[in-house]
């Protein structure tokens, strides 16, 4: 490794992908699932990207955290969870929200800081969350939410049920102190909950093997905390989908936490503000090449999916994305009322009297 | 009638209310087995089991982690945190999860949860051991910050605090745990957000907390001999506050003091003063004096706690030479 590249990460060695698993063609996995999660993997991608569209537009303000690239992480584990499974993600949370079924509408209003966005206007791009459909919280600060999917999963343990709690967080959590104090309390009290580290090869801008003690910064932590190590291609659904139900099904028999390292690229910067120099570019078109969407695509069409059943997935998405985003612009900015409600429980913010 | 010291309250408390909803459930480090490092939860693992009294690893955020996410999802939590010095090692959790989630979401959850943690100094423990850090519950939004100077209080405050929906950081002083007094029989439940006059007087208002109370009491005695009436009131709560209380009392008086613990920067005795000379301006009779700890860490050998951590002299002497530079009202 050229000593440059201490400073210049774009000189790095570059990581590449492995190559697709051709084998899952033939996994036991129903084509009802499949089709669902190709449906999901463009909901989430068109989705991202015409929320992309929304911020250079000025519509989106702050920033956004896109999945691009991402997206078969989510999209594997929406379709293995239960309606009762508890879902904890980061800022980067779009497409684990819309994974369980948030409304594309209410989801793009609050990108957009409107009265009808899914928080009202109060949590925006980093806060997505709808308890009712399982999403219990995106969690801007690293960490914390690994310690909280535990807080409920010792809930589901304590009232008998089978929920599973799953929290997904990036590579540069695993360096965090919460991340280790989370995995040893799941463990030691056998918590039904599945941690799901994407691992995107870079922290924000900074690679995560210049800055991590192993070379797989989830996997080969697991072994501290008496867990098995678990490396998966998370550019392919289907792998996904398999682990996931794995890891969920141990969970909810009551034989404890799991720990999931899901191998993925950033097609672009960690956020809004970043243009993503760092990365060595023929790393990153081996990785357009490895991407989930048309990787995805050409399976369904080897297992004898019609081309036009795919097609018409696509354009009924990408009409939902259109009547989401007229959703979103109709919505009224939040006003003067909401600034004070729900600090507290009577729905107040009263803190003298 | 029983009488019961500060530290017995605490398990008092908890049992009271663990045999009242089932659903409680209690976790912190040595709070099981042990019994907690202060023997403030003593017997609740024998009456209660293992699975609602738990002992935790030395990791500070998986046990509010853990409190929260269960809280959330339906659970209501006791959390302990050893010490409220160590609050600091899982600040993120408190000043960034439990206390703003509820309004992020838009009120999609809520966290009846309590975080009770033993606070303050005059234990020789110096500088990590020995803060009074109400103040940094204080002024996030979101919190509702106790702290009970009696063994009553202990009980009916934290009992209050269990049943409210909202989390509670609920501050034990290590240096009242001894102290001990007559607790009514059968279920108490005080109120979150009241103050109390403990003492009645007509010539100054002295507003304390915590291991201050009885100072500012004794303090008030002396200054009785000196022919000064004191009013003190404890404020048991900082979130909810009690301001009707204390303005009425400052219009009576027409002088307002604040005993703190905490060393002086933005103590919670600011926060009153300011609310006094907004709305109670007009009924002073000269200005507003806070007596706290010096802007210092608190060190350990006795002899340099006891000059840090406002006295009774020091109390007495501050305002009864506020009181006479005036004269009398």
């Amino acid at each position: 490794m050229p000593t440059d590249s201490l400073h210049d990460y774009s000189l790095r060695e570059p990581r590449f992908p492995d190559p697709v698993d051709r084998s899952l063609e033939d996994a036991d996995i129903a084509i009802e699932t499949r089709l669902e999660m190709y449906r999901k993997l463009q909901e989430l991608r068109q989705f991202g990207k015409r929320a992309h569209d929304l911020f250079l537009q000025n519509l989106v303000k702050g920033t956004t955290h896109l999945s691009l690239g991402m997206e078969a992480i989510a999209t594997g584990f929406g379709a293995a969870m239960q309606p009762g499974d508890y879902t904890f993600a980061t800022y980067r949370g779009h497409a684990h929200s819309l994974a369980r079924g948030m409304d594309l509408g209410a989801a793009m209003a609050e990108l957009l800081g409107r009265e009808n966005g899914v928080l009202g206007g109060k949590g925006g791009s980093m806060h997505l969350t709808d308890v009712e459909k399982g999403m219990m919280g995106s969690y801007a600060i690293i960490g914390a939410h690994l310690c909280i999917a535990n807080g409920a999963a010792w809930s589901a343990q304590m009232r008998g049920t089978d929920q599973v709690a799953v929290a997904f967080f990036g590579d540069g959590t695993t360096n965090i102190g919460a991340f280790h104090e989370a995995l040893n309390m799941a463990k030691i009290w056998s918590l039904p909950v599945v941690f799901v580290c994407e691992n995107n090869l870079y922290m924000e801008y900074t690679p995560i093997d210049l800055i991590t003690a192993v070379d797989h910064p989830a996997a080969d932590r697991a072994s501290a905390y008496g867990m098995e190590s678990i490396i998966i291609d998370g550019n392919d659904p289907d792998a996904v989908y398999l682990a996931a139900s794995q890891a969920l099904r141990k969970a909810r028999s009551g034989d404890g936490p799991s720990l999931i390292e899901a191998i993925t690229y950033r097609s672009g910067g960690h956020s809004r503000a970043d243009p993503a120099k760092y990365r060595p570019k023929d790393e990153v078109d081996a990785w357009v090449e490895r991407d989930p969407i048309p990787v995805y695509h050409e399976r369904l069409l080897s297992i004898g999916t019609p081309e036009a059943e795919l097609t018409s997935i696509e354009h009924g998405v990408a009409d939902a994305i259109d009547a989401a985003t007229e959703f979103a612009k109709a919505g009224n900015e939040p006003g003067e009322a909401a600034l004070m409600t729900d600090v507290w429980s009577d729905g107040g913010s009263q803190w003298r009297n | 009638m029983a009488e019961l010291s500060y530290r017995d309250a605490v398990a008092y408390a908890i049992a009271q209310e663990m045999r009242r909803d089932p659903s409680l459930v209690m976790l912190g480090e040595d709070v099981a087995a042990a019994g907690g490092v202060f023997k403030t939860t003593v017997g609740l693992l024998d009456e209660f089991g293992p699975d609602r009294v738990r002992d935790t690893p030395i990791s500070e955020q998986a046990i509010l982690g853990a409190a929260m996410g269960a809280a959330m999802t339906g659970i209501p939590v006791i959390a302990e945190i050893m010490f409220s010095d160590f609050l600091a090692v899982c600040w993120d959790m408190i000043a960034n999860e439990i206390a703003k989630s509820r309004y992020m979401t838009n009120g999609q959850v809520s966290f009846p949860l309590v975080i009770r943690t033993a606070n303050g100094g005059g234990a020789r423990f110096g500088a990590q051991h020995s803060q009074s850090v109400e103040n940094w519950a204080m002024m996030i939004p979101g919190l509702k910050v106790v702290a009970p100077s009696t063994p009553e209080d202990v009980v009916g405050l934290l009992a209050a605090a269990i049943r409210d929906p909202d989390p509670v950081i609920f501050f034990e002083h290590k240096s009242l745990m001894a102290t001990k007094a007559v607790v009514p029989d059968g279920e108490v439940v005080d109120h979150l957000g009241t103050a109390h006059v403990v003492r009645e007087g007509s010539d100054v208002t002295i507003a304390a907390l915590a291991l201050m109370v009885p100072r500012a009491l004794e303090a008030a005695d002396r200054l009785a001999a000196s022919g000064i009436s004191a009013e003190v009131i404890d404020l048991r709560s900082l979130v909810p506050l009690d301001t009707r209380t204390l303005l009425e009392s400052v219009a009576k008086t027409g002088r307002f003091f604040t005993v703190e613990e905490n060393p002086r920067l933005c103590g919670w005795g600011a926060e009153l003063v300011s609310i006094v000379s907004e709305e109670a301006f007009w009924d002073l009779d000269g200005p507003s004096v806070r007596i706290t700890t010096p802007h210092i860490p608190l060190p350990s050998a006795a002899a340099l706690e006891d000059l840090a951590l406002p006295s009774v002299d020091r109390i007495h002497d501050t305002i009864e030479r506020s009181v006479d530079s005036r004269g009398m009202a």
